[in-house]
């Protein structure tokens, strides 16, 4: 089985060390993955933006880049989401379709196509709550949303519940959006920073130490609010966690 | 803030209803009550799914068939001795309203249930013509006593205190002042009503459901407004957007199990009336309203938005809308749904609300129809884009951003000279400029990107 690993952008400039624990993490189950150089942006941050058309060469980009792979890996349910979903206005080769087909978050990778009992064990001995990220949730269903009437189910904590020494503490609204919605943080800057503002009294309200979540781009903004105000809280992402052994 | 100025826009509205972080806080739990209650109600109903897709597939049909339901209808209707009118725009249901008040010399009137109305623009076109409108619902009488628009479909003042309904009150009811114990306003309100309905020579309601096999209405209410005004007076009339009909009487039984739960978790609404003829002496009127639909109807993207039932889930659950207020929407549906419907129909006016969300899709998931409204907010973000409807700073820095998309190394170099700029003075990055940077930390740039590890100590050639 070859991987082709997708770090999104912004996790390959600001977040290394996410891309760093992604790839670990899926080199340990020895699997064979690769890092395609030539990979840009999925194209969601403009087609977010009501240019879609303008973000079909990214598009077709992005399928040049992991057409010849089994799955597509991304530590990003938004990423993810958005070539499943959104991948849809162009036309549907067979390369498209295989594309949008085998495009994986990494914790729907490791719970469907690997197994999660199959990782290695990971030590986080620290008090956490759990960020959803909304494309994660409601997008590719990695939960049970609380807006439905269906059994619950949650494949981060899946995964989570096996790291050793982790207390995964509830908060209270745990599936109230942060705020951060892409470009809606900076075209509604305050409601969006309000948003996490909440969210982020949420979790110091119920006494973690650090906020877990599938999407780096949730956690920038929670954690430059957090910074802002000077709160005794950390974010990590759900693949450092995994990748703990210390 | 109650104007519906559109030359404000959802985000500048917004950041002025935040400056009052308690009030917005006040906001944000009041409106969330509604969807706690929902939540505590449909666990309990383990077919709720069921029911959704069930009420989803019945109105999918109504959509596809709704000519022939609607001449049904009138046909039904006019057996049963009621007149039916068809206005195809907001003018007309206004001057056919008119007409029939004068017919009748009619000079004071009562409504309830009246958001069809308030989208038409009724109340200021009758009483420009020297009728008193007395709108009945609680919470429209406040913002009709205050002169400000609807904040939430159902719960039209949610956006005042206590304390400014009790001010409101003494001021225009006589109330002690001070007294803000909902019991004894409520009282002091139905008082004053009393005595509106006792005079009201005719009464206007909306509908929540008009059935094609009998040609009946449906009214759902808590307060029995709609009845005391319906069965008092000679002259009823009752406007109905084309969009409400369902087929058969049996599908009432979806749509009930499902309406009162997600609009205020109630298992079901106090009063759930059936008007299906008038009363002896009297005369029944039906104003069938298109005012855009059947155009809304056209548009194979958007037509899903005509299932809806106004119960108000969406909006409760959202939580730009809990934490911004209604009149942020400028337009009289708010929130969520109402960011489809009004830019849909007018989108010189409401382009700015398709944007004003961060596509969560909470209400997607809440709505009983099963509307996929977070789809619909995103697909209209692309179509008036394409329309030309968004702003040139916008359109210019994101096409620069997409033209290096496709060409990696275009891309990586405008990703390296971003995060070199984050290696600036904090003077610059933090200017006013800078909307991220307001209330939010920009991430440290790191030694090396990913990829430049991944060069180090990956890759074999
Ligand atoms: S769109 Fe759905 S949730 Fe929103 S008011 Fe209409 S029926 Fe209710």
């Amino acid at each position: 089985m070859k991987i082709g690993l997708f770090i999104p952008c912004y996790v390959n400039q600001f977040y290394p060390k996410v891309g760093i624990a992604t790839l670990e993490l899926l080199e340990g189950l020895g699997l064979d993955v690769e890092y395609p150089m030539e990979q840009t942006c999925c194209g969601q941050p403009i087609a977010n933006s009501g240019m879609e058309k303008d973000a079909i060469p990214s598009y077709q980009h992005f399928v040049r880049t992991f057409k010849s792979y089994d799955y597509i890996v991304a530590p990003s349910g938004s990423c993810a989401y958005h070539v499943r979903n959104h991948y849809d206005i162009i036309p549907q080769s067979a390369d498209v379709e295989k594309v949008r087909s085998k495009t994986l978050d990494l914790a729907e990778f490791l719970n469907d196509i690997i197994g999660s009992d199959k990782i290695r064990q990971a030590r986080f001995p620290h008090k956490a709550g759990l960020h959803q990220s909304c494309h994660g949730l409601r997008g590719l269903r990695l939960a049970q949303s609380s807006e439905r009437v269906l059994p619950a189910f949650s494949k981060w904590e899946n995964l989570l519940g096996k790291v050793d020494g982790l207390s995964l503490v509830p908060i209270t609204f745990p599936d109230e959006c942060c705020g951060f919605g892409g470009t809606f943080s900076v075209t509604e800057p305050e409601v969006s920073s309000k948003m996490g503002s909440d969210k982020v009294d949420d979790y110091l309200n119920n006494g973690v130490e650090y906020i877990i979540s599938g999407d780096m781009s949730c956690l920038m903004h929670l954690d430059g609010i957090i910074r802002r105000r000077k709160l005794p809280l950390k974010t990590i992402h759900i693949a450092e966690v995994l990748n703990s052994h210390g | 803030m109650g104007d519906f100025n559109h030359h404000l826009t959802h985000a500048a509205r917004s950041a002025s209803f935040l400056e009052d972080e308690p009030r917005t806080n006040w906001h944000n739990g009041a409106v969330m009550n509604f969807r706690k209650k929902r939540d505590a109600t449909i666990k309990a109903i383990p077919e709720w799914e069921e029911l959704r897709s069930l009420a989803s597939s019945i109105k999918e049909n109504v959509l596809g068939n709704l000519d022939s339901y609607l001449e049904q209808f009138e046909k039904a209707a006019t057996e049963n001795g009621v007149r039916v009118h068809w206005a195809a725009d907001a003018a007309a249901h206004n001057s056919i309203v008119h007409e029939i008040l004068n017919r009748h010399q009619v000079t004071r009137i009562v409504k309830s249930k009246s958001i069809l109305t308030e989208e038409c623009g009724l109340n200021p076109y009758l009483e420009s013509r020297g009728i008193e409108v007395i709108d009945t619902d609680l919470g429209e009488r406040i913002i009709q006593m205050r002169d400000e628009p609807p904040s939430h479909i159902i719960a039209p003042a949610i956006h005042l205190k206590r304390e400014e309904v009790s001010e409101l009150f003494h001021d225009r009811l006589q109330t002690e002042k001070g007294n803000t114990d909902p019991t004894y306003l409520t009282r002091a309100a139905r008082l004053h009503l009393r005595e509106k309905f006792l005079k009201a020579q005719a009464a206007i309601t909306g509908v929540n459901f008009a059935v094609a096999e009998t040609g009946g209405v449906v009214i759902i209410t808590n307060e029995g407004n709609a009845d005391m005004g319906c069965n008092l007076p000679p002259v009823q009339i009752h406007c109905v957007g084309i969009e409400k009909i369902i087929p058969r009487w049996e599908h009432l039984g979806v749509f009930l199990r499902l309406l009162a739960p997600s609009a205020s978790g109630q298992k079901s609404s106090i009063y759930t009336s059936h008007y299906h003829q008038p009363k002896s002496g009297g005369e029944m009127h039906i104003v069938l309203v298109d005012n855009g639909r059947s155009d809304h109807l056209g548009s194979p993207d958007f037509r899903n938005t005509l299932k809806c039932i106004r119960c108000s889930a969406c909006i409760n659950t959202c939580p730009v809308y809990r934490r911004t207020g209604g009149y942020s929407y400028h337009s009289v549906v708010a929130g969520p749904i109402g960011s489809i419907l009004n830019p849909a129909r007018h989108p010189e006016q409401y382009n700015d609300l398709p944007f004003a969300s961060s596509l969560c899709g909470s209400c997607t998931d809440v709505c009983p129809v099963k509307i996929d409204i977070h789809h619909q907010l995103y697909h209209l973000r692309q179509t008036l884009t394409e329309k030309g409807y968004v702003t040139y700073v916008k359109k210019t820095i994101m096409k620069m951003a997409a033209g290096s998309m496709s060409h990696p190394g275009k891309f990586s170099r405008s990703m390296k000279w971003m995060k070199r700029l984050l290696g600036a003075p904090r003077w610059l990055l933090y200017s006013p400029f800078n909307v991220w940077g307001k209330t939010r930390e920009l991430p440290a740039p790191p030694a090396e990107s990913f990829s430049d590890w991944y060069l180090k100590n990956r890759k074999k050639t």
